[in-house]
């Protein structure tokens, strides 16, 4: 397969690109943030499609949805577009790049492509079609720790009845304060740092027991902590086998993996753009900074990195695609090298504006938060490192 | 797709029928490759019985036309024969400057006498080119050379001195830039000529670096006669053809990774530290900077194979070549830094035969003209720069 868009995969990165600009810029990002210290009487058009208890706008959500984004990977027989993950990633580069609070990767990757690859007859029936429609949102409780560990797991489920008893906390969960339904994966036999005996189950956010606590990150965007004490479930939730959900686990992460190298990729191109058309007007010593060798060259080398990492974006949602089982390699470079290009992006790119890359007014500070932020999530450059060791067998 | 399809079989069986067992396996080391010329020796039958069949099939340069030499292949038929090379771990028959860099700009450049009389001995490696450029005050600026031919009606003489020619000790002819016009700006008064090594007033001698052996030479010319038919393109249009060439060049050295394959860095480090109990590099500072090499390396291919496809869509910028040749560089360097560590003090042996006369010191020291070669790292920066960002200058 040729390592470039084809044409129906460049028209959707452009209708996407298009469809975010317009409708939901990095504006719409600070002013979700500002909304939430300021009294309720704002009045600007902005604000009245924000709600402020969601830290995203529903309605925007509602136009995703009515796009086909929303269903981006969910099967067409169960009313998405049933498109593949290079498609799903011109999505995640376009929110990179306008930094769109959106619970896309939350609902419309990660908790889509559980469902649609694992989940049983009646949970597809049940989620799938409400999630296109922009009607459900779903959200991944996995990490315990402050640091992505996926094998690190003591959240419990005890048998219990006929079916499950849950307790245990997560942390980082995206969207999970909003979603309507939790992925959580636990325990349910071995030790807690074991490879065997991880369960997955379809939890109902607002089930009894279930405490959750939003967490506002540095980037604006949303997480939470929760905690499950005594959590009632049925066996109908799991998903897939119960202990067996350790390999189902990983090709979710993979992809989710995949998305966010994309997302990183936006975040660093726009980074980037910015700051080039940046150098070319800022005039200090009478002319423009751009024309400085000590710029141009580290302007230059950021460049190829980029460049070099959109290939091996590029290559690991092709190989999601095509050869899902030898994916996690290329899956785990893709994810190092754009944590590792988004990271010197808006390091570069603060310092190259100078004071004015420091001020909250300026917009160029909200990329490099978020750039931090989806750097952590699924694992940054050194856990990728180390995992491609280890896939390689070193 | 059919008619590729059959031609793979083609390719195949006739690969499978005519290349020697002996030419299946990697070659020990640069002098394993004939480089072709009067002076060639070839170390085996096989070497010799592989090159003059795969010539007869003009697939020592499988894209130029069959009038000159070449296999007449469309580049969707290279990329076959090339994937079924690999395949087959088939070495290539022939390398040189010849094929890389002069047939490339006659083909471009050349009158069709010219083509005629030099592009098929190339391709049947009779005659070796080197390159007349570089010269002891003009390296990065390269434009400033000095090197002067003088008109004398059906003729030129040439003086001046070149330096860096690579082999020039081993040539047959020369492709060289010369000083026309002194009377213009620096770029407008070069011309491209050819002449034979062997003509009265030429001598070389032999340079030796810091790794105690080197192809480069100096090469003086005393009143070389040249006659007017060996100049190619324009008189005082010699600087076009050199840039279109150095691109050659860029992509040559960027992409020298990538023909010679060499063994993964990991597996490499394995064989020489071994493995811990947990099945890891026993040191795990090594481990990370081999494992992050290894990603860089593995997007690095990634990104030739994705120039190569934009570049068969006719979306490839011209300049795209500085940034191959620059990271391809840089990677090369620290390849061989992680050699010797791996080495440690078993690799700093500079004689012997356990060190095969120190050739891993060797080569790492020769690595270091990687970024110098070709054009160095801040001129390939200073291009990225100006031709595909678009900074100004100073």
């Amino acid at each position: 397969m040729a390592l470039v868009l084809n044409q129906e995969q460049s028209m959707l990165r452009e209708s996407a690109l298009l469809f975010l600009k317009e409708n939901a810029p990095v504006a719409q990002l600070r002013a979700l943030r500002d909304r939430r210290d300021l009294s309720d009487d704002l009045s600007d058009d902005l604000s009245d499609d924000l709600n402020d208890d969601h830290g995203f706008s529903r309605d925007l959500w509602q136009r995703f949805a009515a796009m086909g984004f929303a269903g981006v990977l969910v099967p067409e027989s169960h009313g998405g577009m049933g498109l593949g993950q290079v498609e799903a990633g011109a999505i995640m580069e376009a929110i990179g790049r306008n930094l769109t609070a959106v619970p896309f990767f939350s609902t419309a990757v990660l908790g889509a492509t559980m469902l649609a690859r694992h989940g049983s007859a009646a949970q597809q029936e049940r989620c799938l079609p409400p999630l296109a429609r922009g009607d459900l949102l779903v959200a991944l409780a996995l990490d315990e720790g402050a640091r992505h560990a996926p094998q690190k797991l003591a959240l419990r489920a005890r048998p219990d009845g006929g079916g499950y008893r849950l307790d245990g906390e997560k942390t980082f969960v995206v969207d999970g304060h909003v979603a309507d339904l939790l992925i959580v994966a636990a325990r349910t036999a071995g030790d807690d740092m074991g490879q065997g005996g991880v369960t997955l189950f379809l939890v109902d956010g607002q089930a009894a027991g279930v405490t959750r606590e939003r967490t506002l990150m540095v980037d604006a965007h949303n997480a939470a902590r929760i905690r499950f004490e005594n959590v009632q479930v049925d066996a109908s939730v799991v998903i897939g086998e119960p202990g067996q959900g350790g390999p189902l686990l990983d090709g979710v992460l993979d992809i989710g993996r995949a998305a966010l190298a994309a997302e990183l990729l936006g975040i660093a191109g726009e980074a980037f753009e910015r700051t080039l058309s940046y150098l070319k007007e800022r005039r200090q010593f009478g002319q423009v900074i751009g024309a400085f060798q000590a710029l141009q060259h580290r302007a230059a080398s950021l460049y190829c990195e980029i460049e070099i990492t959109r290939a091996a974006v590029l290559h690991a949602q092709q190989q999601l695609d095509a050869a899902p089982g030898t994916a996690a390699p290329c899956v785990s470079a893709a994810k190092a090298r754009a944590g590792a290009s988004a990271t010197l992006a808006v390091q570069e790119a603060v310092q190259m504006h100078g004071g004015i890359g420091m001020t909250d007014e300026f917009e160029i500070g909200f990329f490099m938060k978020r750039a931090r932020v989806v750097e952590e999530l699924l694992g940054d450059a050194r856990f990728h490192a180390d995992r491609w060791g280890r896939l390689n067998g070193y | 797709m059919e008619e590729l399809q059959a031609f793979r079989e083609e390719v195949r069986a006739w690969l499978e029928e005519n290349c020697p067992p002996a030419m299946r396996m990697p070659p020990t080391g640069d002098d394993d490759i004939p480089w072709g010329g009067r002076r060639m020796r070839f170390t085996s039958g096989a070497q010799r019985l592989w090159l003059e069949r795969m010539a007869g099939r003009g697939w020592t340069v499988p894209e130029w036309p069959a009038e000159y030499g070449g296999g007449g292949l469309s580049p969707q038929q290279a990329a076959v024969l090339r994937e079924e090379m690999d395949l087959l771990g088939c070495r290539a028959p022939l390398q040189s400057f010849g094929i890389w860099m002069l047939g490339p700009a006659l083909l471009e450049y050349g009158s069709e006498a010219q083509k005629r009389r030099h592009l098929p001995p190339i391709a049947r490696g009779e005659i070796r080119w080197c390159q007349g450029y570089s010269e002891p005050n003009a390296g990065s600026d390269l434009a400033s050379l000095q090197t002067r031919a003088d008109d004398h009606g059906d003729h030129f003489l040439v003086n001046g001195q070149k330096v860096w020619t690579s082999y020039a000790d081993q040539a047959d002819w020369i492709f060289c830039l010369v000083r026309t016009d002194f009377s213009v700006s620096k770029h407008k008064g070069i011309s491209f000529v050819l002449f034979d090594m062997d003509s009265p007033g030429v001598t070389t001698r032999p340079l030796t670096l810091i790794s105690g052996k080197s192809p480069f030479c100096e090469t003086f010319f005393d009143d070389v006669r040249v006659e007017k038919s060996n100049l190619v393109g324009e008189m005082n249009g010699g600087w076009t053809i050199a840039k279109y060439l150095l691109t050659h060049e860029r992509d040559m050295i960027g992409a020298m990774g990538e023909r010679a394959r060499p063994p993964a860095l990991g597996d490499h480090a394995v064989r020489m530290l071994g493995l811990n109990e947990r099945g890891e590099l026993p040191e795990p500072v090594l481990r990370a900077d081999i494992a992050r090499f290894e990603i860089d390396e593995a997007a690095f291919r990634l990104l030739l194979e994705r120039s190569g496809a934009l570049a068969r869509e006719g979306k490839a910028d011209p300049a795209f070549s500085s940034v191959l040749k620059y990271y391809g560089a840089e990677l090369n360097k620290r390849r061989y830094e992680l050699l010797m560590a791996c080495g440690g003090s078993a690799a700093l042996e500079w004689e012997g035969e356990r060190s095969r006369d120190g050739e891993l010191a060797r080569e790492w020291l020769r690595s270091k003209a990687n970024s110098i070669e070709g054009g160095t790292a801040e001129v390939q920066l200073n291009v990225i720069s100006k031709r595909i960002l678009g900074l100004p200058d100073a």
